[in-house]
């Protein structure tokens, strides 16, 4: 192995740092994937929804072989107070089509699965191995890489750091920041398993149809947050997450808000009898465009979540980092066929081919999402979720109030917590941050 | 406080860990009264690895930790602690993630 040197050095065996190792390798280079776990997944936690779109274009026939749980057919919205959801259902007869657009995974499982297609296509992946520091030459060009195992450096040409949202390597060597608080999230998650039909009949499903919530508002107590409950085949992800900014501000023990969440009268019967297998926490970027850190240098180039390419508004990242590592796979490949060193000038391209791509697009759009959401946290998950139950309980009771003193009663509710001027620069700034 | 210190080690013990016994991978740099994010962590901490001490200084024992970096983003920069990956193959194993 020392002496070997490698094309491409992959460190990280998650979603994009298999992208990218399946890409290089099934163009012919050499590649040698790092990964710290004991297999693929075991260091890996998401809700998870897996876009298949994004993994087709990688593995178009991976429906034959992957372990996919439930496609979606039903996506819940969920405004919730202390005793009640406000929400939004959309469910399609059309998602019930021969090649479905998402579905839930569990992550280990699943990272198995893209890790064997890895190796299949031709690189040498090496497990129970954590990759210490990059190593770099005289001039600052990155070589190859030091890791926990016996023996000096492993040579390559180029380093794909797919280390995830606390990578190590990239921060040590001074290519990136060490992710702010308020630019990350801590999720915490458990896995409640039930019976196949149990679900079925609690989400009204058949077959492998599967139903997703994201629920939002006072169950996150002020912070800026998001809960999340996905059918599996025979288990239900849930979960929590909020920037560790508020989490260190409000002092609010993460499992404590989850076990409020569980206990939710709307979430609690949903979770009937189940038996929690698993208790899992992760971070999740979500400084988004403007937490984009430099992408590429002398001898490497960043993916994934390591790169922040995570899309907190629509709750995406598995996809942008599978595409951001096809997309670096694919610039190195081109690199090398033209016969050019792996310079920072040459891998530009990487970062050339993912400005185009819906990746970067997307955040650049909702660039001033997350200051928004971060400075007005109380307003966004507190104040307006228990205006908003109010409002529908006073719309849906029935008690004798003429409706038009109903309707002050709503609108005075709105402009007392708010003001009218709160009100209207929250929704103007709510709509520029969207736009 | 206990009924909630209780429920986690219950969560906990739901998990499989391979503990490097003797190489923690995170450590807390000695200090005479602890930073507010450090203070922070006594609660913050998914796995509710750190604890106030006796002499009031702020503790951790990692065998529980789901390795999430919260604590490496709250308090790494500080120098309030020092934080690494486990050695290959050690700490957390997800079953399902
Ligand atoms: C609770 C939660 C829910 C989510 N839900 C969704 C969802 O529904 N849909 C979606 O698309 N996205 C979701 N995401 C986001 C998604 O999980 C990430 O965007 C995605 O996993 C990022 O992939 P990655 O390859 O960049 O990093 P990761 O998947 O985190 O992989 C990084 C890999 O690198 C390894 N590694 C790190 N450092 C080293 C080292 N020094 N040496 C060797 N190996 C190393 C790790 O062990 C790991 O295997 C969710 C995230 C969380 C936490
Ligand atoms: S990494 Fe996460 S689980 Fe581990 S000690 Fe730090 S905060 Fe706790």
């Amino acid at each position: 192995m020392t002496v070997e040197k490698f094309d491409a050095i992959v460190v990280g065996a998650g979603m994009s740092g298999n992208a990218a190792a399946y890409t290089m390798a099934s163009r012919g280079l050499k590649v040698l994937q790092l990964e710290r776990g004991e297999y693929p997944g075991s260091k890996n936690v998401q809700g998870a929804i897996l876009y298949a779109n994004m993994l087709e274009t990688i593995i178009p026939d991976f429906r034959d072989d992957a372990p996919l749980e439930r496609h979606l057919v039903e996506q819940r919205f969920w405004v919730m107070d202390d005793t009640s959801h406000t929400g939004m259902h959309y469910r399609s007869d059309d998602f019930n089509e021969p090649a479905p657009n998402r579905y839930t995974i569990i992550r280990a499982q699943f990272d198995k699965w893209f890790s064997r297609k890895v190796r299949a296509a031709g690189a040498i992946v090496l497990c129970e191995t954590t990759a210490t520091e990059l190593a770099l030459d005289a001039d600052g060009k990155v070589i190859g890489v030091h890791t926990d195992r016996e023996g000096g450096i492993i040579h390559a040409e180029v380093v794909v750091l797919a280390e995830g949202v606390n990578g190590l390597l990239g921060t040590r060597a001074g290519f990136r920041k060490v992710p702010k608080p308020e630019a990350v999230a801590l999720a915490v998650k458990e896995m409640h398993f039930l019976p196949e039909e149990v679900i079925a009949e609690r989400f009204g499903l058949s077959g492998d149809q599967g139903c997703v919530i994201e629920a939002a508002g006072t169950i996150s107590r002020g912070m800026a947050g998001l809960g999340f409950l996905y059918t599996n085949k025979e288990s239900i992800s849930l979960g929590i997450g909020c920037l560790v900014s508020d989490f260190a501000a409000t002092m609010e023990r993460p499992y404590a808000l989850l076990e409020a969440f569980k206990g939710h009268p709307s979430i609690r019967p949903l979770l009937a009898g189940s038996e929690i297998k698993e208790y899992a926490a992760h971070l999740i970027p979500e400084g988004g465009f403007k937490a984009i850190p430099q992408l590429f240098g002398n001898g490497w180039v960043v993916v994934g979540d390591a790169a922040q390419l995570n899309n907190a508004v629509h709750r995406e990242g598995s996809n942008l980092a599978m595409t951001s590592g096809r997309i670096a796979g694919e610039a190195i490949a081109m690199v090398k066929s033209r016969g050019r060193p792996m310079t920072s000038e040459n891998l530009s391209l990487y970062k050339a081919m993912l400005d185009k791509s819906f990746v970067v697009k997307d955040l650049r759009k909702y660039k001033d999402m997350p200051a928004l959401i971060h400075t007005n946290s109380r307003n966004f998950f507190m104040t307006y979720p228990q205006l908003l139950s109010q409002a529908a309980q006073n719309f849906v009771r029935v008690d004798g109030t003429p409706k038009i003193e109903k309707e002050r009663a709503t609108t005075a509710a709105f402009v007392k917590a708010r003001s009218r001027w709160g009100l209207v620069s929250d929704a103007v700034r709510l709509a520029l941050a969207w736009r | 406080m206990t009924t909630s210190l209780v429920r986690i080690e219950d969560k906990l013990y739901q998990n499989r860990y391979l503990v490097d016994t003797g190489r923690p991978h995170i450590k807390v740099r000695q200090h005479q009264s602890p930073s507010s994010n450090l203070l922070a962590l006594t609660l913050v901490c998914p796995a509710n690895c750190y604890e106030v001490n006796e002499d009031g200084e702020v503790e951790i024992t990692a065998d529980g930790c789901m390795e999430c970096g919260t604590c490496r983003v709250l308090c790494e920069e500080s120098g309030d602690i020092d934080w690494s990956y486990p050695r290959g193959g050690f700490g957390v194993l997800f079953k399902f993630g």
